[in-house]
Parts: C-alpha cells; sequence; structure tokens
C-alpha cells in the first residue's frame, strides 16, 4: 500500500520535474540565435523562404509567444516530439527505434561497474595500508581521471585494429544475417569493448566510495560490539560493515544515472554503437535541434525513472525508513 | 560467597600510546583482580585511562596503543600472549561486554533477535533454529517488555535502556565468567539507569560472574561495587573494598573527587524576601510537529504543557527534568531560541515573548545563556576575546572598549586577561566553559539562563565552575535560570526547584521542600533513582 | 603540525603538486616556445612522433604541430576549468547558504530548483546548451557552470545546516548579531575547507566536461584544446593513434594531478578524518 502511494507520489513529481524540462526546452529554442523556424526545420539559411513561412504556420510561430508554449506543450503531452527535417522521420520514431541499444549498454555498464565497484572497494577496505589495497586504490584514480571516450579510443586501437580481438564499431556484423543465438552472440562481441568502457569510470567511482563508505562503517560502535561478540573478522566484514556500507552505494548509484547517460553518448559515438547517444552525435554534427531536444527529454526521463527505481531499493534495504511510517 | 581466586588478575599493566600523543602510556604499571562474584568499579575521570585495561582483556586495544609491560591472566592464560584468534574464542564466550552508548551499538540494519543469535553462530552453539528460542529467553531474562515482538524488532524501534538491555542479553548469551560493562549506564536517563544498575547486580548474583565495571561516577560505585580502583593519569591512585574507599579515602585525589561530588545535603533556605518577579512566565504552550510525511502522520509531542512560574530579582530557580521532559524548550523560549506557540514571558513587567526581528535582535541583550557543549560553544576560528567583545560590539561599542570589557571578564572568571589572544582549542572544557560564562557576562544581562552548564564536565571540574557561578551570583547579584537533569547539582545552586515531566511542571517549590519533604510520587522516584543515595551519609 | 606538512604527509599530493605546475609552466611557456598559432599548418601531414626533427610529437592530419597543440591547450583547459569552478561555486555558495541557514519554506523552493537540476543528465544539459548558444569559451563556461553548480549547493547547505544549530551561532544570535553577520563570520569561514576541497575536484571535473564537449565538436572554433584534437583525429585513429594519444595522456595527467592535490587537501584541512582514513 504504502509502496503504491510512494510510487504515485513519485510519479506525479517526475511529471513536474518532465514538465519543467519541456518549458527549458522551449525557452532554449526561443534563445537559440537565428529564426526558430529554421532551427526546427534543421539549419539557417539552408532552407528556402516559402517552406520556412509553412513552418511558422505550421508550429504557430507567428503567434505570441503563450500561444507558442501552449502548443509546444501539448504537443509533447501527446507524445508529439515534433519532426526530424533532417533524417525525415518524427522525433520519437527515431529515438523509440535507438532506446533499446543505449538500454542493452548502459544497463551492462551499470551492473558491470556495480559488481566489480563493490568488490574492489571491499577488497582496497580490507587491505588498507598495504600495497596490493593502494594499487586497487590507483588503478581507481586513474580510471576516474581518464576521459571516457580516449579510453573508448585506446581501447579500439589496442583491442581491434592491433590485437584483432574485438569488433570496433556497431551492434552486430552486417550483412552477415545472424539469427537466434548467433545474433546474440554476435551482438555481446559487439558489446564488449563499449559496455566495458563505459563501466570503468563508473567502476572507479563506486570503488573509491565503497572503500570510504566501508572504513567509516568500520568505525562504528556496532562493529565493536560485533567483534566483542567474537565473530570472525570475515562476517564482520560481510554482515556489518558492508550491509551497512551499501546504503550511500545505492544513494550514489541513483545520482549517477545522469552521468550514465553522458558516459553513453561519449562510448556510443566512439564505438558507434546505435543507441540514443549516438543519435544526439548526429544530431549535434547536423544541427538537428528537434531532435536533439527530444533525446534530451528522454534522457531525463530515463534518468526520473531510474531514481525512482533506486529510491525504492533504498527503502527495502533501509528499515529505518519503513518503521517510520 | 565471594571466591577468593580471581577469575581476572592484571600484573604490572603498562600499555604504550602511540608517539605523538599527550602522554607516553595509556596506563602504566596497573595491578588488580576480579574475582568471582564481585562487581570490581574502575573509576576515573575522562583521560584517566580507566577504560584501557578492559580493551586489553578483550583484545580490542584502540590502534597503537600497545602492552609494553605486565600481563592479562584470565583463568590461568595470559591474554596478551593470545594471538586473534584465541583472543576471539574467548570474546562473547568467556568474556562478555557491554558499552556506553546504546543508541550506537547495535546495527541498525539487523533484527535484534538475529544480532543475539548472532553470538551463538560465532561460537558455533545450538542449531540454527534453536538459536532464536533462546534469544527469546535471554530478552524476557533482562526484563524486556513484548520479548516476542522485541525479537523482531529493529534497533531504531527499542528505547535507550531497551537497547541497553539487548547489549546486556547478548553479553550473557553464553554465561561468561567475566563480563566487562563500560560505562553501561552513562547515557542513559536517571530512572533507566537506576533499572539498569539493578539488572546488571542481580544477574550478577545470578550467575556469580565477575564485573568489571567502569565508570566514572561515584554514586554509581556507591550503588553496585564490591571493590574499588581509582585512576588518575594512567596510573591506580586507590585500591580497596567499597567501604574503604568511599568512607575512609586515602588519597587526596580520591578525597577530591568525593568532595566534588554535588551531596544531597540540602544548603539552607535563603530568605527569599518576595519582590516584584523580574521574569514572570504565564501558561506557555509549545508543541512540536513533526510535518507529516508521506509515511508518517504529523506527530506531535507537547514539549511545554501551561507552564507558569516567577523568578524574584537576585533568585536561582532550577529546572529539573530528564530527557524529554521540555526543561531545554523552556529554557529556550526564554532566551527566544525558540518561540512558545501561546503564554507569555515577562520580562520586568514588559512583554519579551512577543518581540520580532529587529526589535528583538535589539533587546536581546536582557536574556543570555550559558550553554552546554564546551566544545560546541565557542566559534573554533575566533579568538577568545572576540568572542566575548562581539556582543558589545553588535550592541554598538566601540572594538577598543568591547575589547577591555572582555579582559576584564575574562579576569573575573579566573582566566586572566591574556587569554583574549587565544584560540578555544588552547583551552580545556572546564575553562572554555568559564569563557562561554564570561560572554554570558558581556552585556550585564537581567537574567541568564544556564542549559545544563556544567553536564558535560568531570565532576573535578564541574564543582568548580559551579562554585564560580555560586560566587558570581552574589558579586553580582545574578538572577539565574538553571536547566539541569542532575538533581544533586540543582540541590547546590538554586534557591528554588521546579521539576518537569512531559512538558508540565510536576512540583516547584524551595529547594529543601523539594528534597526532604516532596509531595509528588514523580519527584521521589527521581531522588530515589539518584544512584548512591543511600550510602549518601558515608560519602558526604 | 603547519598546513604544508600535514600536506606533503601524502605523497600522492605531493605528486599531484608537481605536475600541477608542471602543467601550469606548459599554460604559461606556450606562447614563448611556440609563438605561431598552433592552428598554422607547418610540416607536411601524419608526421609520426620523432619522425622529422622540431617535431616531436608528429603533426596532425594537416600538418599542424602536435606540441604545439599540446601546450596551448594546456591554457585553454586551466582556464576553462578555473572559470567555470569560480562561476558554479558562486552560484552555489549563496544559494546553499541562504537554504541552509534559514530552512523551511525557503530551503524548500531552493532544493526543490537544485534538484531539478540535478536530476537533469548533466553532460546532456551541457551539450544543449553549448550547441544553442554555439560554441564558444563563454558558452562553454556557462554551460560547465550551469551543471555543476547543484554539488556546491547541497554541501554548503548540508553545512550550513549542521552549524547553524551549534551553541557558538545561536550565542551569536542571542548577543544580536544581525544575520548577515552570522552568514559571513560565524558559519561561512567554517564551512571554507570542505568548499576548498570540492572545488579543486571541480576544476577537474569540468576540464573532463570541456574536452568531452570539444570532442564532440562543440568546442571554441578559435582556441586549440585537448578535446578538440582527440575529436579531430578521431577518424584517423587506424593510421595515427598518437594524434590521440598524447591530447589523451595530458588530460588524465591534470585531471589525476587535481585529483591528488584535492585530496591532500583534503588530509590537510582535515586533519582528524585524514588519520582516521589512512
Amino acid at each position: 500500500m504504502l509502496y503504491a502511494r510512494l510510487i504515485v507520489m513519485r510519479l506525479l513529481k517526475a511529471v513536474v520535474v518532465l514538465f519543467l524540462i519541456v518549458i527549458l526546452n522551449f525557452v532554449l529554442i526561443q534563445l537559440a540565435p537565428g529564426d526558430p523556424a529554421a532551427i526546427m526545420a534543421g539549419e539557417a539559411g539552408a532552407t528556402d523562404e516559402e517552406f520556412l513561412r509553412q513552418l511558422r504556420e505550421r508550429f504557430g510561430l507567428d503567434q505570441p509567444l503563450y500561444v507558442q508554449l501552449w502548443r509546444y506543450v501539448s504537443g509533447i503531452a501527446m507524445l508529439d516530439f515534433g519532426w526530424s527535417y533532417r533524417q525525415g522521420m518524427p522525433v520519437l520514431d527515431l529515438i523509440l527505434a535507438r532506446l533499446p541499444a543505449t538500454l542493452l549498454l548502459t544497463g551492462t555498464a551499470f551492473v558491470l561497474s556495480l559488481a566489480l565497484g563493490i568488490l574492489a572497494g571491499s577488497m582496497a577496505a580490507a587491505r588498507v595500508k598495504k600495497p596490493s589495497g593502494s594499487l586497487i586504490m590507483a588503478l581507481a584514480l586513474i580510471f576516474y581521471a581518464t576521459p571516457l571516450f580516449w579510453v573508448a579510443l585506446m581501447a579500439v586501437v589496442l583491442f581491434s585494429v592491433y590485437l584483432d580481438w574485438l569488433p570496433a564499431y556497431g551492434m552486430y556484423t552486417v550483412g552477415a544475417g545472424h539469427t537466434g543465438l548467433a545474433l546474440v552472440l554476435d551482438i555481446a562481441k559487439h558489446l564488449v569493448l563499449p559496455a566495458t568502457t563505459l563501466a570503468l569510470f563508473f567502476m572507479a567511482i563506486y570503488t573509491r566510495m565503497t572503500r570510504a563508505s566501508m572504513l567509516e562503517a568500520s568505525q562504528q560502535d556496532y562493529v565493536k560490539t560485533a567483534r566483542a561478540k567474537g565473530l570472525a573478522p570475515r562476517v564482520i566484514q560481510r554482515r556489518h560493515i558492508l550491509r551497512n556500507a551499501l546504503l550511500p552505494i545505492i544513494t550514489l548509484a541513483g545520482l549517477q544515472a545522469g552521468q550514465m547517460v553522458g558516459g553513453a553518448i561519449l562510448t556510443e559515438t566512439v564505438f558507434a554503437w546505435p543507441g540514443i547517444g549516438r543519435l544526439m552525435f548526429e544530431a549535434l554534427q547536423q544541427r538537428d535541434y528537434n531532435l536533439l531536444l527530444g533525446i534530451f527529454f528522454f534522457s531525463a526521463a530515463l534518468v526520473i525513472v531510474f531514481n525512482i527505481i533506486t529510491d525504492l531499493v533504498y527503502r527495502l534495504a533501509d528499515p529505518r525508513i519503513k518503521g517510520a511510517s | 560467597m565471594n571466591d577468593t581466586t580471581p577469575v581476572l588478575s592484571i600484573r604490572g599493566l603498562t600499555l604504550a600510546l602511540p608517539e605523538g600523543a599527550d602522554r607516553d602510556n595509556a596506563v602504566e604499571d596497573v595491578s588488580y583482580n576480579v574475582a568471582r562474584g564481585e562487581i570490581m568499579c574502575v573509576v576515573g575521570e575522562s583521560g584517566s585511562g580507566k577504560s584501557m585495561a578492559a580493551n586489553a582483556v578483550m583484545g580490542l586495544l584502540p590502534k597503537g596503543v600497545r602492552p609494553t609491560a605486565g600481563e592479562v591472566i584470565f583463568n590461568g592464560q595470559d591474554l596478551l600472549t593470545l594471538d586473534e584468534k584465541q583472543h576471539r574464542q574467548l570474546r562473547g564466550l568467556r568474556i562478555g561486554m557491554i558499552f556506553q552508548e546504546p543508541m550506537t551499538a547495535l546495527n541498525p540494519l539487523m533484527r535484534v533477535g538475529a544480532q543475539i543469535a548472532e553470538v551463538f553462530e560465532a561460537h558455533g552453539r545450538y542449531h540454527a533454529r534453536e538459536r532464536q528460542g533462546r534469544a527469546l529467553a535471554l530478552l524476557e531474562e533482562v526484563g524486556i517488555p513484548q520479548p516476542e515482538r522485541a525479537i523482531r524488532a529493529y534497533p531504531f524501534q527499542l528505547s535507550g535502556g531497551q537497547r541497553q538491555r539487548v547489549m546486556i542479553a547478548m553479553a550473557l548469551a553464553l554465561e561468561p565468567e567475566l563480563l566487562i560493562a563500560d560505562e553501561p549506564t552513562t547515557a542513559l536517563d536517571v530512572t533507566t539507569q537506576a533499572q539498569i544498575l539493578e539488572l546488571i547486580r542481580n544477574l550478577q548474583r545470578r550467575h556469580g560472574m565477575a564485573v568489571m565495571f567502569i565508570t566514572h561516577d561515584f554514586g554509581v560505585v556507591a550503588e553496585i561495587a564490591t571493590r574499588v580502583c581509582v585512576m588518575r593519569h594512567g596510573r591506580i591512585v586507590e585500591l580497596g573494598t567499597v567501604g574503604e574507599v568511599l568512607d575512609n579515602p586515602q588519597h587526596a585525589y580520591t578525597r577530591a573527587l568525593l568532595d566534588a561530588i554535588p551531596s544531597n545535603v540540602v544548603p539552607q533556605a535563603r530568605d527569599a524576601e518576595r519582590q516584584a518577579p523580574l521574569l514572570e512566565v504565564k501558561h506557555l504552550r509549545k508543541v512540536f510537529r513533526s510535518r507529516g510525511g508521506l509515511f508518517k502522520p504529523a506527530r506531535e509531542v507537547r514539549a511545554l504543557d501551561d507552564i507558569s512560574f516567577t523568578l524574584a530579582p537576585g533568585e536561582t530557580v532550577g529546572i529539573v527534568g530528564e530527557s524529554g521532559s521540555g526543561k531545554s524548550t523552556l529554557g529556550r523560549c526564554v532566551v527566544r531560541l525558540e518561540h512558545p506557540d501561546s503564554g507569555s514571558i515577562l520580562l520586568s513587567g514588559t512583554d519579551y515573548s512577543s518581540l520580532k526581528g529587529n526589535a528583538l535582535r535589539r533587546e536581546r541583550h536582557r536574556v543570555q545563556m550559558i550553554f552546554q557543549d564546551p566544545y560546541a560553544s565557542l566559534n573554533p576560528r575566533h579568538r577568545v576575546g572576540y568572542a566575548i567583545a562581539q556582543g558589545p560590539m553588535a550592541n554598538g561599542m566601540p572594538r577598543a572598549q568591547a575589547m577591555r570589557r572582555a579582559e576584564e571578564l575574562l579576569e573575573l572568571v579566573g582566566l586572566g586577561a591574556v587569554a583574549v589572544d587565544r584560540f578555544p582549542h588552547e583551552f580545556s572544557g572546564g575553562q572554555r566553559q568559564r569563557i562561554g560564562i564570561a560572554r554570558a557576562l558581556a552585556l550585564n544581562p537581567e537574567l541568564i539562563v544556564a542549559d545544563e552548564a556544567v553536564s558535560a564536565l568531570d565532576v573535578s571540574i564541574q564543582a568548580q565552575v559551579l562554585e564560580l557561578l555560586d560566587e558570581l551570583k552574589h558579586k553580582l547579584s545574578l538572577s539565574l535560570l538553571f536547566i539541569t537533569h542532575d538533581l544533586r547539582v540543582a540541590a547546590q545552586i538554586c534557591d528554588t526547584i521546579i521539576v518537569m515531566q512531559q512538558g508540565r511542571i510536576v512540583e516547584q517549590g524551595t529547594a529543601p521542600e523539594v528534597f526532604l519533604t516532596p509531595h509528588e510520587a514523580y519527584t521521589r522516584q527521581l531522588l530515589d533513582a539518584i544512584p548512591g543515595r543511600a550510602h549518601e551519609p558515608a560519602i558526604a | 603540525m603547519s598546513f604544508f606538512a600535514r600536506f606533503a604527509q601524502n605523497r600522492g599530493a605531493l605528486v599531484g603538486l608537481f605536475i600541477l605546475i608542471a602543467i601550469i609552466g606548459m599554460a604559461l611557456l606556450a606562447p614563448l616556445l611556440y609563438p605561431e598559432s598552433p592552428w598554422r599548418m607547418v610540416q607536411r601531414p601524419f608526421l609520426a612522433p620523432m619522425e622529422v626533427e622540431g617535431f616531436w610529437l608528429g603533426t596532425d592530419t594537416m600538418g599542424r604541430d602536435v606540441a604545439a597543440g599540446l601546450m596551448h591547450g594546456a591554457w585553454v583547459s586551466l582556464l576553462i576549468g578555473l572559470v567555470s569552478t569560480t562561476v558554479a561555486l558562486l552560484i552555489g555558495v549563496p544559494l546553499g547558504a541562504v537554504a541552509g541557514y534559514y530552512g523551511g519554506l525557503v530551503d524548500d523552493g531552493l532544493m526543490r530548483f537544485t534538484e531539478f537540476f540535478q536530476t537533469i543528465p548533466n553532460f546532456a544539459l551541457a551539450i544543449v546548451l553549448v550547441a544553442i548558444m554555439q560554441p564558444s569559451v563563454v558558452s562553454i563556461v556557462l554551460a560547465i557552470a550551469i551543471v555543476s553548480w547543484p554539488p556546491v549547493a547541497r554541501l554548503v547547505r548540508a553545512e550550513f545546516m549542521s552549524l547553524r544549530h551549534r551553541e557558538y551561532v545561536e550565542a551569536a544570535r542571542l548577543v544580536g548579531q544581525t544575520h548577515g553577520t552570522i552568514i559571513l563570520r560565524q558559519i561561512l569561514p567554517n564551512t571554507l575547507s570542505p568548499i576548498i576541497v570540492l572545488a579543486s575536484l571541480m576544476v577537474a571535473t569540468a576540464i573532463l566536461l570541456e574536452s568531452a564537449l570539444s570532442f564532440l565538436g562543440l568546442g571554441d572554433p578559435n582556441v586549440m584544446s585537448w578535446g578538440y584534437m582527440i575529436g579531430a583525429a578521431r577518424t584517423v585513429i587506424r593510421q595515427a593513434w598518437w594524434l590521440s594519444f598524447f591530447p589523451g595522456v595530458a588530460i588524465l595527467l591534470t585531471v589525476l594531478a587535481l585529483n591528488l592535490v584535492g585530496e591532500g587537501l583534503d588530509d590537510a584541512l582535515n586533519p582528524k578524518l585524514a588519520r582516521e582514513r589512512s
């Protein structure tokens, strides 16, 4: 019951946030230099005057601002994100076609980074002041400081160009006509490099956070209690320290969702992964603002959904919140 | 029933502190025994090293502290020679321990039952299914209300006293020969403290354990100890039976500590000539509402429920109550850090409770406050002189004059004018509290509210600060509203005492009346719960 | 122990400081060593490193000197990192201070606003902002500042919330100090150390953001930056790996150095925490 109410409230809040993003989009279009009609059409000066006039009429650009805003908002409320003149398709269709690839990539990278990050972080926490612990942290710091797109490029150079182990571009082998299990394997092979690249940066974050959080938790009184019981260090580490240390990690994972979108844009660009990140790069190159803003809206929506999920997970993990009801 | 062979024998123990600490050794050449069936109280002020030997016994010394001499013999075995694994097998099984802070000593994410069952698991006792039943039996033994519910509860659902009972249940789970209790009642209210002390005493008798009880409070010692070991600066200054040490202390330090305990002998009633009241509190009410969210209904706590009293010029009124009684809220309303919901506060006949904004700011100099925590009440970035002078300066006094005033005040509170240029961290807790008093005096207030002003101090320092307050009271004819949880402290300094419980005034009267002929059951209960009360004549 | 002695105890921080000084030196020496524009074609394209004397990092697709680009790029990276962080602090600190000090409805309102900006995926927002404002140093600085102030506001708010009920702050209220004095003299000085530490890490993040924007082609077309160099060489990665390699190393070292210095500052400014952590 309580969860149902929580979800409803969070969804209402999400709607408000999305509404504000729509307004922000509208403001951005107004701020953009040049003729809004031209911007919506793709590029200033590239289209003829008659076409622009039609556009103005169609989008009501000759109307007062508040009418335009109303049209814009109500359009999006009915999932009309406009038309991509560059690609000759509705923006929504373009995005929906690319969404699964992005979800596959970010989902894989998320699970990978969280699992490996927590593992590496707890290993480092258990090896404070030992060389192996310092090595883990040094690696984490380096991955944290490395530009993602550069790691991606270097991975291409090393694993595709020189070693020729893994495919560097795309999601599946074009023209191979794989089906069934062969297709799955083919996609998996293509997924290795982008997912690992994307995961490295986040893994570094989770490693650092897990270690810090575990060291903090190990200072708590209840750990001393656990030691006074005569529990083995392994049990204390897992049951008392790690469990408490994971709570802030959940919060952090929620906050990282937005970063993940940014990472996906860069990774997909380098690996030509056909997701919405790559689509955003294409839209950028073609100055396809309608598409750009559509993707921006969708990526924000994805982040909000992810935040709601982490919120629910947190509530499951921490009895104190449930009990407050 | 005292068995003379000691369960635990500490001989010549020296524990070295890491380099850079304020002294070389945490404890030095410490020797004492704890025998079956006795409660050995290790007493000392903060920094005396009283808990260190216990940590060595448990094998839980803080990082960097290491034994350099002596031995710790437990049932014929030197614990200092054990490796971590051997030590672990003793912990929980043959030596149990409870800690000071029940609020943080339990894992917040595990149910109480599981945390108790862990003790059995750690030592491979009983079948997994049996453990819950055992845990339930333990919870019953330590007197938790509704044990079937408590076993499934998370720690945050229990009160402080209940959590301490859970800790005791865990420590006793495997019937250890030795129980170490490290300040187990310090964080608790006085009535809860009395219950927990009684529980420990009863369990000790029933199980015939040896108990090592660490405390700073001689009242608790009088209540529970068989033998006493007094420590100071890491050394033992006195060791003997409770009768010997309390009735006939040999060492000057022990005598000083005992003298510093606020006595229960009530001061003579002072001639209370009733003048026009300085402070008149009428029908004060304050309700705290936790904002209801999605998951919690809005909760209301009546912090102040129709509070009325008066305070005459030059009088000291004590507000006494346990935590949650509303006593601090009352003080904060009087100084206007909180705003009462209704009722009025009259100061020399003028309304002080309805002032707002700049008008209030300009009148604030009339009521000042001495705060509880000497470490939080001074801004670490400001020199002491500025901390005191900022009040007069905010009220328009030129800087040079304000700084001169700060110097005078520092002289007055016994710190000397040189203190103006120093930072708070250069002072001890007691000295900081003196600075706090100087700051409160800087604006020549009509009324000073002291909120638990000596509660955070060691007992010997507490006595000095109380003495200073008493002296200033007479010298400057101060009017004081003195808020405390400690009836003994209130008895020392107050003319009138008001006892509060759950936001209401339970009893009010002159100090001797409240102490000697309390009318209300709650006041009597509070008085009875004062540890060491039965032994009082002996101590005094 | 003095501030620097505590800082120097962290050996990583010293290494970081050393690298950072070297990079600042690069930025300052760039106009002296390479007085000509880094955009100028100076040799034939695709020279490998060490192939021709004087072009020890080779040339790019247009025959521009990679070493010159690297030195001039240092200046741009540091400038954008510092300025955008300053702007983010100017937005975040006052907002967080007011929200944390006054609490209640003011806090609610300001925090909803902050949360909104935190929910929006920040790199995507930066892209949209730069794309719409047209790429330039100013638009890049603004975009980075707009996406990076929320953590500052949250940190400052949290510090203010925990400090505003400190007894010394209440004492200051009681002696009649004004809200402004209390915020500026009592509370703000006590929040400086975490702000300084956060700021050093933000400069690092800003440099990463700038390079990523330039990589996608959203850099200022008039200034040479490391991200642009990598982005421009992306399509020729199979033939000329060094074009992407060296600017990437430069970004990595700068960001690493700033993070190390940030950790050192944290140790030096919060000595108690440092002891517990190590």
